[in-house]
């Protein structure tokens, strides 16, 4: 099922950001989002995942199919990889078992280490391998490759594309070149106009 | 929904967790009250339940604040959103999950702490009838105020400011089934408003909650 939006627009703390939005993300396709800081990707991005309502326009196919992941992980601390993993393994209901998300992401060996004693990049590869284990067929991604290293970003290219290759589609906010086979849309077009406020009365001031 | 409450219940016994704060907060409480209001065993034992049911929601508002603002800061909150469980479920988990880890310790430490306050004899038995069915609301209530005030930073002083008037029926008649319990006076009525009180907000405040974090997700 396709995920497409139609005319969308949102908003961050009640001013318009983002307006006009019209795109389709199919089966097996990826969607990289382009524009400046404080154009409002996160704000798509978070409206899409269904976090807070659009302001215009409609969102059709994303009802309990996306799998977001933000700017924080969601890991705590105190619970080793593993437990971290198997959690929301079984919050998704996922039967599949943590192997292979360990694996995509070479965390076997930090398997039994509690998550607070985990680097940046590592912290941040056991979130992306909670993606594998949401069994969700939309990704949503918000700058994924923070504080990733090279090979890290290599392991989340080849995860992606593997993903897409199962029929999964993925919508990525990121300014590096992956390496994915992948549309681009550039946000900044649509910037949301200050509107004219018809009823502004002068004579306050 | 057992996922979450074995995560909330492990990470509360793990280092930091803050199990036993609550705990450690009544049993400081009901030490201290004989030494700032006198040995006279009588004056003691009128306000024995009174003083008991007080340290028990005092403790209980200690740790409401780390009660969502952790899965907050972390994240975890916006991916519990985005998650197949219902909000409603996840915030009555976490309800219940702060429910064992501190209601249900202060219930089973309260007729130890009774002995210290020279508690009359048939009131232990309805001190903790009282607190069993008096603390789930706490946790309850509580909740809905942790929601309310997600997402602000030391949201502790209007967390206590929002729920304590929350609290003031629970501890009303929950300290009257106690203080009728230890005379030995017909306690029905307040037994059964107390019953009334926790079946409805377990019944119906998980979903104000949901809804408040909702909006503070936005």
């Amino acid at each position: 099922m396709t995920l497409s939006v139609t005319d969308l627009g949102i908003a961050r703390g009640g001013v318009p950001v983002l307006e006009g939005l019209n795109f389709s993300l199919a089966p097996g396709a990826a969607l990289v989002l382009r524009g400046p800081n404080g154009i409002g990707k996160t704000t798509l991005l978070r409206t899409l995942a269904g976090l807070q309502p659009p302001v215009a326009g409609r969102i059709a196919g994303a009802e309990d199919r996306i799998a977001y992941a933000g700017h924080s992980d969601g890991i705590k601390p105190t619970l080793t990889v593993t437990e971290n993993l198997a959690f929301w393994a079984s919050v998704f209901g996922h039967a599949g078992g943590i192997d292979g998300a360990l694996a995509a992401y070479a965390l076997e060996d930090l398997a039994a280490r509690p998550a607070g004693a985990l680097s940046a990049g590592q912290k941040r590869r056991l979130g992306l391998a909670r993606l594998l284990v949401t069994g969700r067929p939309i990704w949503v991604l918000d700058e994924p490759t923070v504080s990733l290293d090279r090979d890290a970003v290599a392991m989340f290219a080849a995860a992606v594309r593997a993903h897409l290759a199962e029929g999964g589609s993925a919508l990525i906010a990121t300014h590096i070149d992956l390496g994915v086979d992948a549309a681009i849309l550039d946000v900044g077009a649509f910037r949301a106009r200050p509107r004219d406020l018809a009823d502004f009365d002068g004579d306050f001031l | 929904m057992i996922a979450l409450l074995v995560r909330d219940l492990r990470l509360a016994f793990r280092a930091g967790g803050g199990f036993g704060l609550g705990l450690a907060f009544f049993l400081i409480v009901t030490v201290l009250v004989p030494f700032s209001v006198g040995p006279q065993s009588s004056l003691l034992a009128s306000i024995a339940p009174g003083v008991l049911w007080l340290g028990a929601l005092l403790a209980c508002l200690l740790s409401l604040d780390r009660l969502l603002a952790l899965d907050w800061e972390d994240g975890t909150l916006d991916l519990l959103a985005t998650a197949p469980l219902p909000l409603e479920a996840a915030v009555s988990v976490k309800a219940l999950a702060h429910w064992l880890t501190t209601g249900l310790p202060l219930v089973l430490a309260a007729p130890v702490l009774g002995v210290l306050l020279n508690l009359p004899g048939p009131g232990y038995g309805w001190l903790v009838v009282s607190l069993l069915l008096g603390t789930p609301a706490l946790s309850v209530i509580g909740t809905f105020g942790a929601a309310l005030t997600v997402g602000l930073k030391r949201g502790g002083l209007l967390l206590s400011l929002l729920v304590l008037p929350l609290y003031v029926p629970t501890l009303i008649f929950g300290a009257e089934v106690a203080r009728r319990g230890a005379q030995g006076l017909d306690l029905a009525t307040p037994l059964l408003m107390l019953a009334g009180i926790s079946a409805a907000a377990v019944a119906l405040i998980p979903f104000a909650s949901a809804a408040v974090l909702r909006v503070n997700l936005r």
